[in-house]
Formats: structure tokens, C-alpha cells, sequence
């Protein structure tokens, strides 16, 4: 499976952005994005940018006010995770341009557009900026 | 473009984004999110809503849910929107469907038929947005009804369409791998696609595949070996460049489906090692990417059939992670290490003080990551060391889970390597004592056996003796306030048996404790049961052996109470207790036999004692009993549960439309005038086909009757409900097929880790100068690993370590014949110097090393900005190492990845280059961690000592 999830939260662990890859009811996200966002906002920039948590890990990033957290199975290249993130935030950057937190909540769609093109099935499938950006660039266009 | 531009958004909207974005609290935002619900709930059911204003309703939705509300009564009209022409609302009707509902909720069923004409569009992004779609809603019922549309898909003349097919098709494998396992033949044709973004998409699948069956795709070696090849030579687009890595991420999946595929196969290996070898050289090991892609080869490497020359520089880059300032590296550094000692358990050595810095490390991650490595590298020569410090943690940690975990690994270590009986029982009371209630209860009656069974070995005294030192702790501990039910049942059985064996104790002095025990736990009936059964076992061996019992006043009080318990199961273990106190001592002897608990029980599973009975009944006319299995005719329910699926199977769901009637105008026509899922969505299977009729005529009547959207919704849950059931849902079938689902996630086989550890070359890097450590850490290095801390002693120029140097070269003669009996590779590996723990732990040197560290250390404790203690103490961050400080400018800074930062995000760097500098005050200044240290080295040396004297063969491990 990869990838259990991805949540975009501020630094006052309210959720951006949530997208599950294994189905989880409403409670159980609820619970899990408080315990979890608990958890890794108490940390220090020294410290990994990996979390336990469970049976599985955390990766996370801090961008500005706003942090980027993958959940990934045990056997997965926290380090790549790591990358994977910073490709999102790229990717998001080229778009909007000097992206930010606003961005991301007016146009929460597109973030999860390109997402849906970046990961599927758990599973990192495209990281050409060019391929992930162009069905949104065409949309953009049509309408 | 703008952030608020673009597609039209109201000023509703963006109000709501503000408010939300402002709000300071969770409740706050609750209330704001409250508010939200209730103003859709009134906008989404107003008639003719515009469609672009319900998309921007759908958006709000979503956030309603991602904000933790309940937005279901929205969720039909997200159904709804998949319908739409305009491909932005389509595929936002798709986005919100899967956010919203999983692949079995009962709204599905509505969206099938849309995926299906989205799956034909001539529009590729429609067919995409579709295939998007496709991976979250299917599931295994509906897969059929997609299943040749995506097939067709795979050949696609867009690249994009195609890769979305392949996915799907993964998905479809996934969920129900029988539905696809026809169709696995088209991953391999994928894999050789032109366009590089498909290609990379179908090594999810494959690796999937492989996982589950190596040895088929052993053929696939080569090719695989060969994609890598292209992709470092960057002969991918550049676009999949990142970071100046050429398309780094499918890098890593091949890398790691090489591990699977290369494991324990010589031949297959063979093909990965140049190309290993060749990424091992090109990687840049400045960027994050760069150390993820390395990583990833150290893995591969250690999991394939080794190769001593990449080992070694698997090994190099490990030690660059370990000795990197970044915890990220490190982390990563102990990981690899934790893999490569599989192979070669003498790596570890050189990393020793590493891995105890990890180790002491107040980053939690660092910390369990360092404690999953020492639990693999776990002999009989550091288990008192390991297990003792992971106790230390558990107790420190609130983390039930994490707790269990180590708990357990305790336990596993301490069952494995146990040095001594006492050991043993002292650690399982320490584990027991902190995390009993998170123990399985399995482990409780290992303990207990154990100690009445002894270590198997015929030596009645020591066994004895291993029983009453359990008594006497257990009689010890039985003063703390709380302790857990597991724990106190084990304490009460153990009491019970050998209580008074050795005679120290006075059966009254163990009944009372016993009582005390039932009457401090009262409301745990169990323990309680434990207690009255023990209290029954003392009065027993009393009586036995002549003396006269006299219970006790509490004791009484305690048996008169269980007497009229609620619990029948402590009524009658106290009356059991009453009738045999009223015996005489032979009757009490071969009821309660002394140590009766190591006697074996035979079971008669056959009930052969009932025979004699049986067969009077059958000659008085009974009928024989049928075993289960052998039973038929209709009464047979597991026959009957087949036939119905088979049943179920053959009249499934039907997803194709009904032939069109010539004359009448194109459905798509009347779906959009209506869109609402009409009966052609599905067809229904013959036997039930008159009922169809009626509910078809039901429906348009029903449409006309309530104008409202709110109508249209209620109507729909009426059709699921009557008709849905009996023919695509029947219990039976979705619940074995749930059934059947777990089957399959539970057969994940864990590949690789099966690399065959032959190669004995030791890999040393001798060059490295060591910096000064403090004694403290080298004997835990010592204690730890087991051999040569001797290496950065020996190298260690300071004055104050001559008296040290002389003792080592007068002992050297006795170590020599010490060590003659030793294994060669490792003489070979220490060609001068004797195990270091000959040094920590022999008899003649103690003096040496605790006339160093204590006076140094209690300095730093007095004057606490002395430059000495800065020295001594900072481990290597004085003025004592600047070679260290070369190395360390060798490795990438923490987080900085390379280049190409923007403007945006620069100000997160700056605050972690802040954040570094003090932390590095804090290193330098570490001084609370003093007394604390102090205390570990007190700790350590005990352990480290201690079983030296009482267990010489301990000492011979070390060295054997």
C-alpha cells in the first residue's frame, strides 16, 4: 500500500487538506488527526521529521505555518517521503506561485487534482511536474 | 495567478475560507463549520440551484467533512454532479463522491453507470477523471462491470489514460486478485511502454506481484536491471528530474524491487551488481534525494545475495549517515546498519559510539529506532545490557502501544538469552511490574512453568533454589501499592506452591499475605480466585505433613465472604477450602499432592470413558451420531450456504444497459433532463423480474408527486431498499466476500531478509581517528557490542590514559591464553590488541577506569563552565576534535535540501538554521544530563559486572 494518508495542517493543527488512500469514518479521522497532529507539532526542527505511530510512520514536513504530514507503512524510504513532499509543495508552487495556506483553501480542488496524480492506489505514480500540471492547466482553460 | 481568481468563486465562499482560516479554536471553528451545515442544508434543496454555484456547495461540503462534521445529506447531490457535461464539475463531482462515500456504500451503485459512460468518453480527460474515479469506487462486486472497458483502456493512445488503466487494473488486483489474475500478463506488456510515466506507474503493480510471487518474475531481472541503467544515465525526459537526480522516485521502486527479486538468488544478483555499483558512484550524497536513493541501494544490497565489494560500500555510506549532524541521516544510518549486520554482525562495531549516542538521544524516534537495532543484534553476551535499558524506557513512556511492543521484545530477549534463572525472574517481575496489564497472558504461564518446571536440567537444588528466590521477590514486591491482575495471580500461584517449601517462611505468614492480597484487590475476581487457591495449597501442605492449621481471623473473615460470593467460581473454591480442612492429612495429601503442577494430565479426547453408555443407548434404540461433517440431506447448512453462492454468483449484477429501443431518443438525453439513476442502471435477474415491473411503474409516479429535490432523494433509499436487496447484496454473499477480502490481505509474505549471510570479511575503516569519549559510553560500548572499544582507545593520545595503556600491554599474556580457543576472523580483525571488556571488566583493571571518570565527572558538577568538564564531558564537541569537525563538514547540513528554494518557503529555512545553532549550545553545555549520567554508569557497571562473578560462562561467550 505506500502511502495511508496525506493531511495538510497549520501550526494550529487545523486540517488544510485530508486525503485517506484506506477508508477511515469519520471518528476514526478525527481521532487519528488530533492524536497525530498532537504528536508532531510538539517536536523541534532538530529532531527526525519521522514519527511513530502505531503500526505505521509519520513523515512530515514544515512549510512556513503550514505542515505536510504522509503516513506511510514500515518499509517505506522516509527519506523519499521526505522528497515526495517537497516535490508536492514544488509542484503546488508552479501553479499558483509563491503558494500558501490561502491558496490551498480557495482552491482546495486543484490541490486534491494534483494529488490525484501524484499518488493513487497508495502509490507514488507521477513526479513530472509537467505531467501532474497539465489536466489542471487544460481544465483551466476550458472553463 | 491570484490566490482568490480563477474559477468564479463566490464571495460566500470565500468568506467562509476566511472565517475558517481565522478562527483561533477548535470550537471556534466548530461553530463557523455548525453554521455552514445549516445554510447548505436550506441552499442544496432550493430548486434549480446553478450548477456552478453547486460545485462551490460541494466544496463547502468537503470542507465540512474535513473539518470532522457530518455531511451526508449532501452527499447524493455529489453523486449527482459526476453527471455533469462540464468536465471541471464532473471531475469535482467525482473528487467529492470519493472523498465522501468507500467503495461500498450504498450511493455507489448510482455512479456505475455514470463511470461506464465516462470510461467511453472521446474526451481523455473525461476518461481519466473517470479512471481516477475508478481506483477509489469499484469494488469487487462492481469490478466486472468496468473491467473490459478498462482492459481496452491499457491500449489507449494517450499515455495519460493509459497509465490511469494500468492503475485501475492494480486496483482491481488489490481488492479481489482472482477477478484479475487473467489480465497480470498486461503489466509486463506495460512495462515496456514508450512513454516513461507508464512505465514507472506499472512498477506499483509489479512490485505488488512480486511480493507475492517471486520466483515467476524471475525473468523480468534483466529488463528491470536495464530500465535502472537507462534512468541513471538520465535517458528519461527531464522532467522527471529532481533536484538534478534523474527521476529519483522510480529509481527507488526498481531498487527496491530488485531486493525482492535478487534475494538469496546468486545468479539473479549477479545481473544487479554493476548498475548498483554504478548508482552507488553517481549519487550525490549533498541532497536529501540523493541520501534517499542511497539509502535504498544500502537496502537493496543487504538484501540480495552479497557482494563483499559493495557491501563495503554499502558500509561507507551508512557510516556517512550515522556520523551526519541531521537526526534524519541518522536515523536512516541506524536502519541500514540494522540490515547490514544481518549479513556481517561485525559492522556494527565500528559504529558502536554512534549508535549509543542514538541511543541517548532525546529524540523518541532516534530512540526506538536504536532500540529495534540493539533487539536484532541481541546475543547471550548483551542481553542483560539490552533488555535492562529497554526496561528503563518502557517504564518512561505513557505510549500504551509502543509499551506492549517493547514489552514483548523483553520478554522474547529475556526467554531467548537469559543468562541465569535469577536474571530471568528479576526481569519478567520488572516487566510485569510496568507493563503487566499490556502483557499477554501467555507469558504470565511461561513464567509461571518455568519456575516450577526449572530450566529442564535434573538439578532438584537449583530448581529449589530458583523457587525461593522467586518467593522471596515476589514476597518482596507484594509491598508496593499497585499492581497489575497478571502479575498478582503469578505472585499467588508461585506463593501457593512453594511458599513454605524451603520452610524460611512460616505458613502463617504467607497465609497472611495471601489474605491481604485478596482483600487489598476485591473487586478482581481472578485474583482473587488465585488467592483463595493458594490459601487451599498452604493449609494442604500444613495438614500433610501433621501440623495443625489454624486459620488466621482474616483468613476466616475471607473464606466466609467468598462463600456467599456472586461468583459460583469463588463460592466453590471456598468451600472446596472448608470441606478440606475438615480431612485428615492422608485424605489431604492425594487431593493436594506437593508440586502437583509438573505432573502430566492425559486427555482423553475421545471420551472412550462413555462408550460403555453409547452403546447400551443404541441397543435400546438410539440413533448413532453423525460427525458434522459427514451429515447431508437438506438440514445441511454449510451445503446449502455453497449452493446459495453459487446461486449468487451466476445471477450477479448485470451492468450493461438494456438494448436501446430504436425509436425512443438517446438515454443520455433523458439523464440529463432526469438525472437520476432510472431502472436501466441495472438489471434485474429473472425470478424477480415482476416485481422490477411494479417498482419501475412505481417510480415516474413518484417523481411526479414530489417536486422537491428532497423527494428525489428519499425515493432513491426506497429503491435501494426494496429492490437492492435480494439480488446484488444478499447477506451471505457480501459477508463471505468481506471474508474472503481479509483472507487475501493476510496472506502478505514478507520477501526478501532471506539473504544468506556466507561472506565473513570483516570491513574496517582503521583510518578513522577517534575522538576522545568518555569512559562511560565506551564500557556501554563495550557492554553493547561485545568487543573492540579497544580501536579508539588504543588511539587515544592523552596523557592521562598511559597508566590505562600499561595495564593493558602487563594483562596482554593472560588475554592471549584467554583467547586462544577464539574463532580466527576475530583475531584477525583485532591483530594486537585483547577484547576490551577484559579491560571494563577483569579483575585487575577496575581501579583504573573509576579513578578516572568519577573525580572528572563530579567536577563537571561543581564547576559547571570549567573548560576541563567541557573537555571530558561534551563527548567530542571541545577542542579535542577537530578532526571530527572535518568529518562531520563532509555531510549535508540538516534540512537544507539543494537549490531550488523559493522566496515562499525560505523564511522555514532560516528558522531551522536558527534552531540548529542552539542546539548546538546545548550540546555544548549538557549539563543536567550530568547527575543522570552519573547514575547510568552506576547502573552500567553494575549490570556489566556483576554477572562476571556469578556466571563465568557468561564471560566465555564474550570471547567464544
Amino acid at each position: 500500500m505506500g502511502i495511508r494518508f496525506i493531511l495538510l495542517v497549520n501550526k494550529q493543527g487545523q486540517t488544510r487538506l485530508a486525503q485517506y488512500y484506506e477508508y477511515l469514518t469519520l471518528e476514526e479521522r478525527r481521532a487519528l488527526e488530533g492524536e497525530i497532529v498532537r504528536k508532531c507539532l510538539a517536536r523541534t526542527d532538530q529532531q527526525c521529521s519521522f514519527v511513530e505511530h502505531r503500526n505505521y510512520k509519520i513523515v512530515y514536513r514544515r512549510y512556513a505555518s503550514l505542515f505536510f504530514l504522509v503516513g506511510v507503512d514500515n518499509d517505506e524510504n522516509e527519506l523519499a517521503i521526505l522528497e515526495f513532499i517537497h516535490l508536492l509543495v514544488e509542484t503546488m508552487d508552479r501553479h499558483f506561485g509563491n503558494v500558501c495556506e490561502l491558496d490551498i483553501m480557495f482552491h482546495l480542488e486543484k490541490a486534491h487534482f494534483m494529488l490525484e496524480e501524484m499518488v493513487m492506489n497508495g502509490c507514488i505514480v507521477e513526479t513530472s511536474k509537467t505531467n501532474i500540471l497539465a489536466p489542471i492547466q487544460l481544465m483551466d482553460k476550458a472553463s | 495567478m491570484g490566490s482568490q481568481g480563477g474559477w468564479g468563486q463566490s464571495k460566500e465562499f470565500l468568506d467562509l475560507v476566511k472565517s475558517i482560516g481565522e478562527a483561533r479554536s477548535k470550537a471556534e471553528e466548530d461553530r463557523i463549520i455548525l453554521r455552514e451545515i445549516e445554510t447548505l442544508k436550506r441552499r442544496i434543496a432550493e430548486p434549480d440551484v446553478p450548477r456552478r454555484k453547486m460545485k462551490e456547495y460541494l466544496i463547502r461540503l468537503v470542507y465540512v467533512e474535513m473539518l470532522g462534521h457530518d455531511a451526508s445529506f449532501g452527499y447524493i447531490h455529489a453523486v449527482k454532479m459526476t453527471h455533469d457535461d462540464s468536465l471541471l464539475l464532473k471531475r469535482t463531482g467525482y473528487l467529492a463522491v470519493t472523498l465522501f462515500l468507500n467503495e461500498d456504500h450504498d450511493l455507489i451503485i448510482l455512479i456505475v453507470n455514470t463511470i461506464q459512460k465516462d470510461l467511453r468518453s472521446d474526451n481523455y480527460l473525461v476518461v481519466c477523471a473517470a479512471l481516477t474515479a475508478v481506483c477509489k469506487l469499484i469494488n469487487e462486486e462492481t469490478i466486472p462491470a468496468v473491467l473490459p472497458q478498462v482492459v481496452e483502456l491499457l491500449g489507449h493512445s494517450k499515455e495519460a489514460v493509459r497509465k490511469k488503466a494500468v492503475l485501475a487494473l492494480h486496483r482491481f488486483y488489490q481488492r479481489a486478485p482472482n477477478s484479475v489474475s487473467h489480465l497480470i500478463s498486461n503489466f509486463r506488456k506495460r512495462l515496456c511502454d514508450n512513454d516513461p510515466g507508464v512505465m514507472g506507474a506499472t512498477l506499483c503493480p509489479l512490485f505488488d506481484l512480486i511480493k507475492e510471487d517471486i520466483n515467476s518474475y524471475k525473468d523480468l531481472v534483466v529488463s528491470f536491471v536495464s530500465i535502472l541503467k537507462q534512468v541513471a544515465e538520465r535517458r528519461l525526459p527531464k522532467t522527471y528530474d529532481y533536484h538534478q537526480m534523474p527521476a529519483p522516485f522510480i529509481q527507488i521502486k526498481l531498487l527496491k524491487i530488485l531486493a525482492l527479486l535478487g534475494g538469496g538468488d546468486k545468479q539473479a544478483s549477479g545481473h544487479m551488481y554493476t548498475v548498483l555499483g554504478d548508482i552507488f558512484r553517481k549519487v550525490e550524497a549533498s541532497s536529501n534525494i540523493g541520501n534517499a536513493v542511497l539509502y535504498e541501494c544500502i537496502c537493496c544490497v543487504s538484501s540480495i545475495y552479497p557482494s563483499p565489494k559493495l557491501l563495503e560500500t554499502a558500509v561507507d555510506a551508512t557510516s556517512r549517515f550515522l556520523k551526519s549532524d541531521s537526526h534524519n541521516l541518522k536515523y536512516m544510518g541506524i536502519d541500514a546498519l540494522g540490515r547490514l549486520i544481518k549479513i556481517n554482525p561485525d559492522i556494527a562495531e565500528e559504529h558502536q559510539l554512534a549508535v549509543i549516542d542514538c541511543l541517548e538521544d532525546p529524540d523518541d524516534t532516534l530512540k526506538r529506532k536504536t532500540f529495534e537495532l540493539l533487539y536484532k543484534m541481541t546475543k547471550s553476551s548483551n542481553v542483560e545490557v539490552i533488555v535492562d535499558r529497554m526496561i528503563d524506557y518502557m517504564i518512561s513512556i505513557n505510549d500504551n502501544h509502543y509499551k506492549t511492543e517493547i514489552a514483548s521484545r523483553c520478554v522474547e530477549l529475556a526467554e531467548q538469552f537469559a543468562p541465569s534463572n535469577q536474571w530471568f525472574i528479576q526481569t519478567m517481575n520488572k516487566v510485569f511490574e510496568h507493563a503487566g496489564d499490556l502483557v499477554n497472558v501467555r507469558v504470565a504461564h511461561n513464567l509461571m512453568r518455568l519456575i516450577a518446571e526449572g530450566f529442564g536440567e535434573d538439578d532438584e537444588g537449583a530448581d529449589s533454589q530458583l523457587r525461593s528466590s522467586a518467593v522471596d521477590s515476589y514476597l518482596h514486591i507484594l509491598g508496593e501499592p499497585k499492581l497489575p491482575s497478571v502479575f498478582l495471580q503469578v505472585i499467588c500461584w508461585v506463593l501457593g506452591e512453594y511458599g513454605t517449601a524451603d520452610g524460611k517462611y512460616s505458613a502463617s505468614y504467607i497465609l497472611g499475605k495471601l489474605c491481604d492480597v485478596a482483600e487489598a484487590h476485591s473487586t478482581d475476581d481472578t485474583v482473587k480466585a488465585y488467592t483463595t487457591s493458594a490459601i487451599m495449597k498452604i493449609c494442604a501442605f500444613e495438614i500433610a505433613v501433621g501440623r495443625k492449621v489454624e486459620l488466621l481471623p482474616e483468613c476466616q473473615s475471607l473464606i466466609d465472604e467468598l462463600s456467599a460470593s456472586h461468583s459460583t467460581d469463588l463460592q466453590q473454591r471456598a468451600y472446596e477450602l472448608q470441606a478440606l480442612l475438615g480431612l485428615d492429612s492422608q485424605a489431604v495429601e492425594s487431593v493436594m499432592p506437593l508440586d502437583a503442577s509438573c505432573e502430566d494430565i492425559e486427555i482423553d479426547k475421545n471420551l472412550s470413558f462413555l462408550d460403555s453408555f453409547v452403546i447400551q443407548s443404541i441397543e435400546k434404540g438410539a440413533r448413532p451420531y453423525i460427525p458434522e461433517n459427514e451429515r447431508s440431506g437438506m438440514f445441511n447448512i454449510g451445503n446449502f450456504r455453497s449452493q446459495y453462492q453459487h446461486e449468487a454468483s451466476s445471477h450477479s449484477l448485470r451492468f450493461e444497459a438494456y438494448e436501446l429501443p430504436k425509436p425512443s431518443p438517446p438515454p443520455t438525453v433523458a439523464q440529463v433532463a432526469l438525472p437520476l439513476p432510472t431502472t436501466d442502471l441495472v438489471q434485474m435477474p429473472e425470478q424477480t423480474y415482476p416485481r422490477e415491473t411494479h417498482q419501475a411503474a412505481n417510480l415516474p409516479s413518484a417523481t411526479h408527486a414530489s417536486s422537491a429535490d428532497f423527494g428525489v432523494k428519499l425515493r432513491l433509499e426506497g429503491v435501494q431498499r426494496k429492490w437492492g436487496r435480494p439480488t446484488y447484496s444478499s447477506p451471505s454473499a457480501s459477508s463471505s466476500s468481506s471474508t474472503q477480502k481479509t483472507a487475501n490481505g493476510a496472506t502478505h509474505l514478507d520477501g526478501g531478509g532471506t539473504a544468506s549471510s556466507q561472506t565473513r570479511d570483516s570491513f574496517y575503516d582503521s583510518r578513522r581517528q577517534q575522538a576522545e569519549v568518555s569512559a562511560e559510553k565506551q564500557k556501554l560500548a563495550a557492554s553493547l557490542f561485545g568487543a573492540s572499544t579497544v580501536k579508539s582507545e588504543k588511539r587515544q593520545p592523552s596523557a592521562h590514559k598511559t597508566p590505562k595503556g600499561i595495564s593493558t600491554s602487563t594483562e596482554k599474556p593472560a588475554v592471549k591464553g584467554a583467547i586462544s580457543s577464539s574463532e580466527p576472523p576475530k583475531e584477525k580483525t583485532l591483530p594486537s590488541s585483547p577484547p576490551p571488556d577484559l579491560l571494563d571488566l577483569g579483575e585487575p583493571t577496575p581501579a583504573s577506569i573509576p579513578s578516572v571518570d568519577p573525580f572528572k565527572q563530579l567536577e563537571g558538577l561543581l564547576g559547571p563552565t570549567s573548560a576541563p568538564s567541557a573537555i571530558d564531558h561534551s563527548s567530542a564537541a571541545g577542542p579535542k576534535a577537530p578532526d571530527l569537525m572535518a568529518l562531520y563538514a563532509d555531510a549535508p547540513p540538516a534540512g537544507v535540501s539543494s537549490g531550488s528554494l523559493n522566496p515562499a518557503l525560505a523564511d522555514m529555512y532560516t528558522v531551522n538554521k536558527n534552531s540548529h545553532e542552539t542546539a548546538n549550545v546545548a550540546a555544548v553545555k549538557k549539563g543536567p544530563n550530568l547527575q543522570d549520567s552519573l547514575q547510568k554508569d552506576a547502573t552500567a557497571r553494575q549490570v556489566g559486572v556483576t554477572p562476571t562473578g556469578n556466571n563465568p560462562n557468561l564471560f566465555s561467550d564474550l570471547l567464544g
